[in-house]
């Protein structure tokens, strides 16, 4: 299991404003009624999105008002999956993969790069408070290791210099292009390609 | 090597685009009421024909799992569950699925949802796809506008809504109960089976649930026939399955083969090779990382499919295939693998909760050299009080690995560790150990 704790400061309140309303009235209808409580998770995610990449537990106590359910049961939820980030990460999230498939192509590089560049510890924020990174379990782009996900994109094909690229075009505040950092056409075998030959001409 | 025609998933690799106008050149949607039309027992009675087995890991018989449905709709709905939480380390094969073929799997979920009588399809996806979903989401709007689903979904006079529901970051809820009450909007804990989700699943009724690759296939199965599928591959293993080749192998990549492919001829012909040639290679996982592992010499001859690996001692899993050369560190490789576990057991049950955590940390230990003899017996002996021991296989999943590395490398594991235990036996006075660990050796 892992350990997840709240953030010590808290914001007193918080409240969805209109378009996460709209975004969470529109969940909500996905599921039948009088089952409001699965909309739980997306929830957390529409107020992780509000509030600056985290959630704070006065988000917890209002989605459990505006889903009619115990506030313990949407505490248990947020602190149970690893998603979601129960104190303040910055505005870009980095996340290393560092699992075996990861690890044997040397993901440690990505690991080195991101203590570099971003701060000496993972969890912890960078000097300007806009990023920080941590080592994660398998993100299920095994072929394209080493990898790292950014908020929500995967970059793949990666080591050092190219993990440094990356994260100082993050720091300048720019988005760095998703996808594979070699140049090869998605899970393709690179230039070895001997499967599906008439699309690849066509 | 299979024919490209012969291969399901023509657009793996993106060279096409995924949306619906190039998915019907490819075949998609094409007559998707002729095959509706003959009914629900010919369509299952087809996919129990093809023999295809779910491409989830547990290798368990669609067309059985589906015939499992109740006949008739009673006063609670049936629901279809597409399982797309893809976590098991060394698997990432639903990913292309999701982004590169979903008409594929929309049209697989329709004919699925015909067949087990049900009117609303959840598709879970990990929420770390969230990219890959939004894909999937554009498809299935896609869709909706061309009539494909919604009311009279596709001609057929079947009513089916689609939606998706993302993960956050559990491996567990790719177990198939742990998947419903996170639905449910709980954790993700799995539930005691029986009952069985086919009878009370989502909601508390009856769910059907199927892996996103093996609802993908079933379009194309019905097409070309039961007999087509069934005669690729070898018998009770047929057809065609993505193979994922990663870990130390010079192109690492997906890649659609047949079912019973030697394991050498992927690594060699679509991988590129292991990394300092094939004598380098040290051993193979050939199924995501809860298989144990396969040293290099049944390597040779292995070929890929369920039973041959099970007589194996492994299994094919999810045919997430990681290549581990000799230039890794074996212990290291598992005791990374262990964290893994640590790190994703829900905590439910305490041999699992207890035991994954302490076989990460014995294994760390033996990888740096600091363990004592007596240590590796007891980690095989760990690994036993965990598997079978749980609610869900998670218990198995994270000591298989574990005991696939006492299994063929135990030796190494000795040899680095041979410092002596901190308690010694001495049968003279046994009033200073404890009694029940008398019978072993060193205790």
């Amino acid at each position: 299991m892992s350990l997840r704790r709240p953030a010590k400061n808290q914001p007193d309140s918080f409240e969805f404003n209109a378009l996460s309303l709209e975004a969470a009235n529109s969940i909500i209808a996905k599921y039948p009624k009088g089952k409001q409580q699965s909309a739980v998770m997306a929830l957390l995610y529409i107020a992780q999105r509000q509030n600056n990449n985290w959630i704070p537990l006065a988000a917890m106590k209002y989605i459990a008002k505006f889903l009619d359910m115990p506030y313990i049961k949407v505490y248990e939820v947020a602190t149970f999956y690893t998603m979601y980030n129960l104190s303040p990460v910055g505005k870009y999230l980095v996340q290393v993969c560092t699992t075996t498939p990861c690890m044997i192509r040397g993901a440690n590089q990505l690991v080195e790069a991101c203590k570099e560049k971003i701060s000496e510890n993972e969890c912890e924020l960078s000097n300007d408070k806009s990023c920080s990174w941590m080592e994660v379990e398998c993100l299920g782009a095994c072929v394209n290791a080493p990898m790292m996900q950014i908020n929500d994109d995967y970059y793949e094909d990666l080591d050092k210099q190219k993990t440094l690229d990356i994260l100082d075009k993050i720091l300048n505040g720019e988005t760095p292009k998703p996808g594979s950092y070699r140049g090869r056409l998605n899970n393709e075998p690179e230039n070895n390609r001997k499967t599906l030959m008439d699309l690849k001409n066509a | 090597m299979l024919k490209d025609q012969d291969r399901i998933f023509q657009n793996l690799y993106n060279d096409k685009g995924s949306d619906v106008s190039s998915s019907q050149e490819r075949g998609d949607w094409v007559n998707t009421k002729e095959i509706t039309d003959k009914g629900r027992d010919w369509i299952i009675n087809e996919i129990k024909e093809s023999q295809l087995r779910g491409r989830g890991g547990a290798g368990f018989p669609t067309g059985l799992k589906w015939s499992f449905a109740p006949k008739e709709v009673g006063s609670r709905p049936h629901y279809l569950v597409i399982n797309g939480d893809e976590s098991e380390p060394g698997t990432c094969k639903d990913r292309d699925i999701l982004r590169f073929e979903p008409h594929k799997l929309i049209e697989g979920c329709l004919i699925a949802s015909y067949a087990v009588q049900a009117h609303v399809c959840y598709i879970y996806i990990r929420g770390e796809y969230f990219v890959d979903g939004q894909k999937l989401q554009a498809a299935i709007d896609e869709a909706y506008e061309k009539k494909f689903l919604g009311k009279n979904a596709a001609g057929t006079g079947w009513d089916l809504d689609i939606y998706i529901h993302y993960g956050a970051g559990a491996y567990i809820c790719g177990e198939e109960t742990a998947l419903l009450e996170s639905i449910e909007g709980k954790k993700g804990q799995p539930r005691l089976k029986p009952p069985f989700p086919a009878l009370i699943g989502l909601y508390g009724c009856p769910t059907i649930i199927n892996n996103v690759e093996t609802i993908a296939v079933v379009p194309t199965i019905l097409r070309r026939g039961g007999k087509w599928f069934a005669s690729l591959g070898r018998e009770k293993n047929t057809g065609t399955k993505i193979f994922c080749i990663s870990g130390n192998v010079n192109t690492p990549c997906n890649v659609e083969e047949e079912m019973n492919i030697p394991l050498k001829e992927l690594i060699e012909v679509h991988a590129g090779g292991v990394i300092g040639g094939w004598d380098n290679l040290q051993a193979v996982i050939p199924g995501g990382s809860s298989m144990p592992l396969i040293p290099k010499e049944k390597c040779e001859t292995l070929t890929m499919d369920f039973d041959s690996l099970m007589a194996e001692k492994s299994g094919l899993g999810t045919a997430g295939i990681v290549v581990i050369n000799k230039d890794q560190d074996i212990i290291k490789c598992m005791a990374r693998i262990a964290r893994f576990y640590k790190h994703e057991s829900c905590g439910q049950c305490t041999p699992c909760r207890e035991g994954s955590g302490w076989m990460w940390r014995m294994l760390e230990r033996m990888a740096k050299g600091d363990a004592t003899k007596d240590e590796v017996d007891m980690l095989g002996d760990v690994t036993n009080q965990i598997a079978g021991h749980t609610i869900c296989a998670f218990g198995e999943g994270s000591s298989w690995p574990v005991q696939g590395l006492l299994r063929h490398f135990k030796k190494e594991i000795e040899k680095r560790n041979n410092l002596d235990p901190i308690v010694q036996k001495k049968n003279n006075i046994p009033y200073l150990v404890d009694q029940h660990l008398l019978d072993k050796k060193n205790a």
